[in-house]
């Protein structure tokens, strides 16, 4: 197997579901390297800013999107020991409690997995090119970014 | 030209997306995103407000940039509010 195989990135921003399983099977297929597989997936929750909430709509920046997510990628290559990552986003029209976005690691030892993956969110949160405007009762209202989130990006 | 894009709930605020721009105005030239910006700034009424440093991130060709970002004639620059995916 060639090196470049065992540590692929794999970027996909659309606006179809994924499938957990499928994507599972792809970090670990032909993978003996690898003894760890850390997953997240990220859903639309019924409650935030806005109150109630029915659904949201993902806008992106198209053209720099799938860059922004790669070179937050890289990034973390650059600080830990890796083998495949898989970063998927969806956008459009949403609703509660489907699947917004899905990071995969795979690593020798569970450590570097799990930082990495964590890494990887907390950078998407504040660098990549995407906004939520929630649907309530009261109408569509874009989300407005957290403090927060920027401390646990700088805090890394 | 200049192709400046805008997202978000800024894209509804200034009510576009999308504008072309010379780089070359009558008494300057546009070569830096601050300069950009404070000219963007005095084009429509409440546009200072909604394009203050601090409040917007601005991306040159699709990177994230700071103020001082020399721009060159045909870069694509996007302001777009703090993101928000995830």
């Amino acid at each position: 197997m060639s090196l470049s195989y065992y540590k692929q990135t794999v970027i996909r921003v659309q606006t179809d579901d994924f499938n957990l399983a499928a994507e599972y099977k792809k970090l670990r297929d032909n993978n003996p390297k690898d003894g760890a597989i850390v997953t997240f997936v990220g859903l639309v929750r019924d409650f935030n800013q806005s109150g109630e909430v029915s659904g949201l709509f993902l806008e992106h920046y198209p053209a720099m999107t799938e860059k922004s997510l790669a070179e937050i990628v890289d990034q973390a290559r650059s600080r830990w020991s890796i083998g495949r990552v898989t970063v998927i986003h969806r956008v459009g029209q949403l609703n509660v409690s489907e699947q917004i976005v899905f990071v995969g690691v795979s690593s020798q030892h569970r450590q570097e997995a799990f930082h990495a993956n964590e890494f990887i969110m907390d950078f998407l949160k504040t660098q990549a090119p995407f906004w939520k405007k929630e649907n309530s009762k009261k109408g569509d209202t874009w989300v407005q970014a957290k403090v927060t989130d920027q401390y646990k990006a700088k805090n890394w | 030209m200049l192709k400046i894009l805008f997202f978000g709930q800024l894209k509804d605020m200034l009510k576009t997306s999308a504008l072309e721009l010379d780089w070359q105005q009558d008494n300057q030239t546009l070569d830096t995103v601050s300069k950009l910006r404070q000219y963007l700034q005095t084009k429509e009424q409440g546009w200072q407000e909604y394009l203050q440093v601090g409040k917007v991130l601005v991306a040159v060709n699709q990177e994230l940039v700071q103020d001082e970002q020399v721009i060159s004639d045909s870069d694509e620059i996007a302001f777009f509010p703090p993101v928000t995916g995830g």
